[in-house]
This record gives structure tokens, C-alpha cells and sequence, in this order.
């Protein structure tokens, strides 16, 4: 056992309401500079839909993630025997044209043009070369399903669905869809840092945090080919890659990280969760029909006495393990089974989770009344017309059953806080679907609790590191004095 | 006489300590200044050809220049069989042609398309000129004044021996043609451009990954762990 401890991440999908004040929290604060224009550390994508940069998710193309090839976990993209020959040249890599240019708009045009008959316009200009450019696409073209079919037929989860059913999702009255933001998932078993010959990128023992040490990075661009997610970015401008580093500073003070911060929908909770490192090479050898359990299996019981002797062996201080005990995030994914890591058949073991999107199954009854028993009250869930077979390949690597018990299980809990509350539901009847879906009132009673009142504090529980006290059990701290920023005391200029 | 001893003793050893040293510098004081400064994320299609072109092609070569000086003796007795030798040269020859073509289109891409002539400095242009002129010096040798790994092995390898042992002979090359010379100028100024330029990206080749564990875990508190691999591939 080798305990180390993780800032993890649950969004609810329910709550998002698609607003992308994250989005633009973020890149106000890391990515507004030249370079970085075209990067959305966190982005928020419409589902289905092709998502940013266009069709990530489709690894026949990418080549992202790990595959187990004779009983051995390797990197789709690259690995030790042919790295060398595609350093000139990365046959994988996303370019330009696939997240999208950039651009601004000239508005000096609105104030500068001579008197004529026509009202004058600002026409975009790119942020790379300064021309005249025509927008083809953005970071968030497909919108709300806007740009449909072209963009959310091409979603490649849709290869799940038979026919019918796609044709069934996508047609126009039945439209359905919902919102997927998305950041790096600190991966515990990261593809970006394995596939990185210069040893730039690492994950922190202390939080699990994926950095790129920018003075070690060298522009070969592997990591970017390797995550599977899309959450590495080449700065075209500095020669160096970037990802998001889920504002390690704020995090470092028991902060929450911009993005979380500035949720609207307050969909995002933070916490510790304690894993086991020595469980992951195992658990990433199984098939993917027992991945989403592998992945869960890793993740350890911050109550137990043997794990909690070797997180402190490990050096992990009495308030991470405190504050693992509190972690919300520990909740949805253990206690509760709610939250799903997105794709875990890239074998990367993400540490953001997701609860599954329920309101559009609901709504889908057809009478619009409520059902009085339990199968009734489940029925919805076959018919939906967000397809469980699409579900589960976002969240379940093709596996229909945990995603299945995350939607029954909201379905119980919203039918047992409805019987409670407005009483058109017999009290029976819910508790009856309660425990058809795994769950105890006192449970219910917790999962509405977290979900619908939490304060900001059950949201966020993240515990300060005290860099301050690691710096001066290091280095003298009075060397530190005067210097400016985060640690970075050259400007991030690009080369000769 | 003069003239000589500066081109090929006094300039190459200037060439030769300005690269090493402003590159130490250079690592030292600015290590984020050193990246490939790879354009392939604004434009794919042209890179392809050029890239691997120019880079295959000059790698092959550099080693065979890099086995000559090495081991002048062993070029020899394998130049001895016409057959070998000639399959030497055009082994040579051809990848000197592989570059040149790698070369000439990643100088046409950096001077006409739109997104790369903003990531293009004037070093750059610099450097790829100079590697023009390198490489296009080369073949000419190669092409005029056979056969070149012959010579290249009883008058170029003891004169770059002769520097390298700090006892420098510039008759070895004096008399030689102006191609040739050319040839060798434009190789110690490409050096000694290397810590201003780009080209420090070969400087960093990362082989140490071939070592390397997968994972890379770094612990902030524990100096004894900060560079622990994961078990866990
Ligand atoms: S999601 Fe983040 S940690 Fe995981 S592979 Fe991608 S960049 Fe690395
Ligand atoms: S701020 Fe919250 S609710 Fe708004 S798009 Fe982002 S994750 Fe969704």
C-alpha cells in the first residue's frame, strides 16, 4: 500500500446550466496572452456535439490515451521504441485548425471609416496574423446544438447507437442534450507526464496536481498528442506546452480554483481523496467492462487505520487525512456511486467525476404526470431520449450499469424529497423506489442535502498545503524575499 | 599563410568556445529560452516534407561525417572495394539531397506562409540560409572532388583531430579547393550560431527518456522523493 493524496473533482451535470462563466474565469486569469489565445484550460461543451477541439474523443484519429497491448499498458501515441522518429514530426497532433484561429475584430474600422452609404463593420481579424480572416469556428461553435447536424452527428459517442436511436436523438423534436464542462482531470495514471521524453510534465505527491515545468519543456509536443482529453496546449508562441493548472496557488491556500469558484450553477465540488498507487498499473490491465470498479477500487477509505498509517508514513498531514474524511468528492463517487470519471477506457484514471445529466430523462414523460409506483418511476429511464447506451459510453466505458444506478438513484432521491415535500408521490411508493435504487432515506437525505443546500464550505473542502512551511524546511526563506510571482523569475519570452 | 591559420585554426576555436560557453550560459540563466520552437501546431501539410526531410537526411549525414573523424582508418579499408565505396557515396550524396530538398521547403514555408512568418525571426532566417549554403557547399564537394569520404579521411579528419588535440594542422586543408573550404567556414560560423539560434534545440534531445520510468512524481516536502516514479505505470 502507497497512499498519496489527491484534490479531486465532482461536477454535477444536472446543475450546469451551460453559462460558461468558468470558462471565462480562467481565461481571464492564465490565458489571456499572446500565444495562448486559442486555449480554454476549461471549456464547456454541448452534448452530443463535437466538442473542442473538434471530435477529441475520437482516439482512432488522436491516438490518445493507453491500450494494453500483450498484458502491457502502452501509450497509443508514442512510446520509447519510436519516439525518436516522431520528434521531427507528430503524426497525431491537433493543429490549429481543429481547435480554432483565433480572432478579434476591427473595431477601429467603426470609428475610422470614411462617410459613405454603407454602415461600416468591425471584420474579424485574426490573432495570429493579423488579417482579414472568415470565422469557420470557435471554441464553443455548437452551442446549445446550434451548427446541428453537422456537429453533433459527427459526436463519436454516437457509434454506440444503433440506428434508430440516433436518429431518434438527433431528429429535431427531440432534440436533447446537455452541458459537459470540461478541465485537465489530474489523471492518476497520466498519459501526458508517461509520454513526455523530456520529463517536463509531473504529477505533485502532495495534491496529485499534472504540471509542465515550463524551464524544462522543449516544444516536442508529445503530451499534447497523448491526452486523450485534449488538456495540454502548445503555446505557438513561447514554443512550450501548457495545461491547466487547476490554480495550483489558490489550491496551495484551501482556495477553490477560479473556475469552481465562479460556478454558477455551483455544479463543482472540490476534496481530498486518498488513493492507493500501487493498486494503479493493476487496475489498468483490466477490461473495460471492469474499469469503472478498477477505477473506484483505487481510490482508498480514508477511515481505515492501515491507510491512514501509510498516507502519514507517506507524509500526508493530519488535515489532508481529516479533510479526506470530509471530501465531498469521497461522497458521490464511494459512498453514493453517483459520479462517473469521463471515458475510463483510455486508462487514465481521471480524478474529475461526473454526475450523469438526469432532467432530460424525466421530462420525458409522455403525459407529463407523475407516475404513483415504482416501475412507473423508473420506466422513463428506457425510453429517454438521451439514450443510455450514449451515457455510457461518455461515462461508463460502454458499461449501461453504473450509469444506470447513478440516474436510478437521483430518480429515487428526487422522488422522495418530492413525496416529502409537495406529497403527490406516496410516501411507499418512494421509499420503495429508494430501495430499488441502492439507497436508505438517511442517504437520500445526504445526497439532496450535498446537492440542492450545500454551502460553500461542503462544497470546497481542500486543505491549505502550508508551502510556506515546506519552502523554510528547504531552503533559508529569507531567499525568497523580493522575489516576485509564483517561482517563475524569467519572462516567459519566446526563444531565439 | 596568415589568412589560413586564422580561417582554420584561430576561427574555429572562437566558433568552438562561443558555443560552448554562451550555450552554458545560456542553460544556465535562461532555460526557457530552449525549446525546439516547433511551428507543426500552426501548419501540418508542408512540415511533413520538410521535417523529416531535412531532419533524416542531415542526421545520416552528420553521422557519417561524426564516424570519418571517429575512425578515418576504418572509412578507409571500407573505401577499398569500389563497390563499398561507391555505395558509401551515394548513400551520402543522397541524403545530402534528402536534406537539401527538407531544407529548401522548410525555407519556403517560413518565408511565405502567413502563420509561420510570425513565429519566423530574423536568427531563423539567418541560421536556414547558412544551412543552405552548408549543405549545398557539401553536396558540391561530394559531387566534384571525388570521392570525398577518401579524402575527407586522410586530410579533413587529422586536421579536425589535430584541433581537437590542441595541436592544430592547417596544412592538412590549406591547399585544398575553395567548395571544400566553404564547406568547412560555414560549419565552424553554424556552430558557433548555435547557442543564438534555434539549433540549441539539439543540444536538449531528450534520450534520457529512454531510461526513464513512465510516471513522474514529484514530492514538494520530501527532497528525498522529489523524483520518485510512480509504481504505478
Ligand atoms: S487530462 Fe490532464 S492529467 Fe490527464 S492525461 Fe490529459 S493533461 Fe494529463
Ligand atoms: S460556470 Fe458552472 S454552470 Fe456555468 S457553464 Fe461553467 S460549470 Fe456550467
Amino acid at each position: 500500500m502507497d497512499i498519496r493524496s489527491q484534490v479531486a473533482m465532482v461536477f454535477h451535470l444536472d446543475k450546469c446550466i451551460g453559462c460558461h462563466t468558468c470558462s471565462i474565469a480562467c481565461k481571464n486569469v492564465w490565458t489571456d496572452r499572446k500565444g495562448a489565445e486559442y486555449m480554454w484550460w476549461n471549456n464547456v461543451e454541448t452534448k452530443p456535439g463535437t466538442g473542442y477541439p473538434t471530435k477529441w474523443e475520437d482516439q482512432d484519429h488522436y491516438k490518445g490515451g493507453w491500450e494494453v497491448v500483450d498484458g502491457n499498458l502502452q501509450l497509443k501515441s508514442s512510446g520509447k521504441k519510436n519516439y525518436l522518429q516522431r520528434i521531427f514530426y507528430q503524426p497525431n497532433l491537433p493543429t490549429l485548425d481543429e481547435y480554432y484561429e483565433p480572432w478579434t475584430y476591427d473595431y477601429d474600422n467603426l470609428f475610422s471609416a470614411p462617410e459613405g452609404d454603407d454602415q461600416p463593420t468591425a471584420r474579424p481579424v485574426s490573432k495570429i496574423t493579423g488579417e482579414y480572416i472568415d470565422i469557420k469556428g470557435g471554441p464553443n461553435w455548437d452551442d446549445d446544438l446550434s451548427g446541428s447536424p453537422l456537429y453533433a452527428r459527427n459526436d463519436p459517442n454516437l457509434k454506440a447507437l444503433t440506428p434508430e436511436q440516433e436518429l431518434q436523438l438527433l431528429s429535431i423534436e427531440q432534440l436533447v442534450m446537455f452541458y459537459l464542462p470540461r478541465i485537465c482531470n489530474h489523471c492518476l495514471n497520466p498519459a501526458c507526464v508517461a509520454s513526455c521524453p523530456s520529463g517536463a510534465l509531473y504529477k505533485r505527491g502532495e495534491d496529485g496536481i499534472v504540471l509542465v515545468n515550463q524551464e524544462v519543456c522543449r516544444g516536442w509536443r508529445f503530451c499534447v498528442s497523448a491526452c486523450p482529453y485534449k488538456k495540454v496546449f502548445y503555446n505557438w508562441n513561447t514554443g512550450k506546452s501548457e495545461k491547466c493548472i487547476l490554480c495550483y496557488p489558490r489550491v496551495e491556500t484551501g482556495q477553490a480554483p477560479a473556475c469552481f469558484h465562479s460556478c454558477v450553477g455551483r455544479i463543482r465540488y472540490m476534496g481530498v481523496l486518498l488513493y492507493d498507487a500501487d493498486k494503479i498499473k493493476e487496475a489498468g490491465l483490466r477490461p473495460d467492462s471492469e474499469l469503472v470498479d478498477a477505477h473506484r477500487e483505487i481510490i482508498a477509505d480514508p477511515f481505515n487505520p492501515e491507510v491512514i498509517a501509510s498516507a502519514k508514513a507517506n507524509g500526508i498531514g493530519d488535515d489532508v487525512i481529516k479533510s479526506a474524511q470530509k471530501s465531498p468528492v469521497y461522497k458521490f463517487v464511494k459512498n453514493w456511486g453517483l459520479a462517473l470519471a469521463p471515458h475510463v477506457e483510455y486508462r487514465t484514471f481521471p480524478m474529475l467525476f461526473y454526475v450523469p445529466a438526469l432532467a432530460p430523462v424525466t421530462s420525458t414523460q409522455e403525459d407529463g404526470t407523475l407516475a404513483n409506483n415504482v416501475d412507473e418511476l423508473f420506466a422513463p429511464l428506457e425510453k429517454a431520449r438521451m439514450p443510455i447506451e450514449y451515457l455510457a459510453a461518455l461515462f461508463g466505458a460502454g458499461q449501461e450499469g453504473p450509469v444506470r444506478y447513478a440516474l436510478k438513484k437521483q430518480m429515487a432521491v428526487r422522488s422522495w424529497r418530492r413525496a416529502l415535500t409537495v406529497g403527490d408521490i406516496d410516501i411507499e411508493v418512494a421509499k420503495a423506489a429508494l430501495a430499488a435504487a441502492g439507497c436508505t432515506p438517511e442517504q437520500a437525505e445526504e445526497i439532496y442535502a450535498l446537492t440542492s443546500l450545500p454551502t460553500f464550505d461542503q462544497r470546497f473542502v481542500i486543505p491549505a498545503s502550508h508551502r510556506e512551511m515546506a519552502i523554510e524546511a528547504l531552503k533559508n526563506p529569507l531567499e525568497n524575499k523580493g522575489l516576485a510571482g509564483i517561482g517563475f523569475r524569467e519572462a516567459p519570452e519566446r526563444g531565439l | 599563410m596568415l589568412t589560413n591559420t586564422f580561417l582554420f585554426v584561430g576561427y574555429p576555436y572562437l566558433m568552438i568556445v562561443l558555443a560552448i560557453l554562451v550555450s552554458i550560459i545560456r542553460y544556465r540563466y535562461t532555460p526557457f529560452s530552449f525549446s525546439s520552437l516547433s511551428s507543426q501546431f500552426l501548419e501540418n501539410d508542408q512540415l511533413y516534407w520538410g521535417s523529416n526531410f531535412w531532419h533524416w537526411g542531415i542526421v545520416i549525414v552528420l553521422l557519417g561525417h561524426l564516424t570519418a573523424f571517429l575512425m578515418p582508418g576504418a572509412i578507409l579499408s571500407w573505401n577499398a572495394n569500389p563497390v563499398r565505396l561507391f555505395l558509401l557515396e551515394a548513400t551520402g550524396v543522397t541524403m545530402g539531397m534528402l536534406a537539401l530538398l527538407g531544407l529548401v521547403s522548410l525555407l519556403v514555408r517560413r518565408l511565405t506562409h502567413s502563420r509561420i512568418k510570425v513565429v519566423t525571426s530574423t536568427m531563423d532566417v539567418i541560421i536556414l540560409v547558412l544551412l543552405l549554403v552548408q549543405v549545398v557547399s557539401g553536396l558540391d564537394t561530394a559531387l566534384r572532388y571525388r570521392w570525398g569520404s577518401s579524402w575527407f579521411a586522410t586530410n579533413a579528419a587529422p586536421y579536425l583531430q589535430s584541433l581537437f588535440f590542441f595541436n592544430p594542422k592547417p596544412q592538412y586543408v590549406a591547399s585544398l579547393p575553395l567548395g571544400p573550404k566553404i564547406h568547412m567556414l560555414s560549419a565552424f560560423t553554424i556552430i558557433g550560431l548555435i547557442p543564438f539560434t534555434r539549433l540549441v534545440h539539439f543540444l536538449v534531445v531528450p534520450l534520457h527518456y529512454l531510461w526513464r520510468t513512465p510516471q513522474l512524481v514529484i514530492w514538494n516536502r520530501r527532497p528525498e522523493k522529489r523524483f520518485n516514479s510512480q509504481s504505478g505505470r
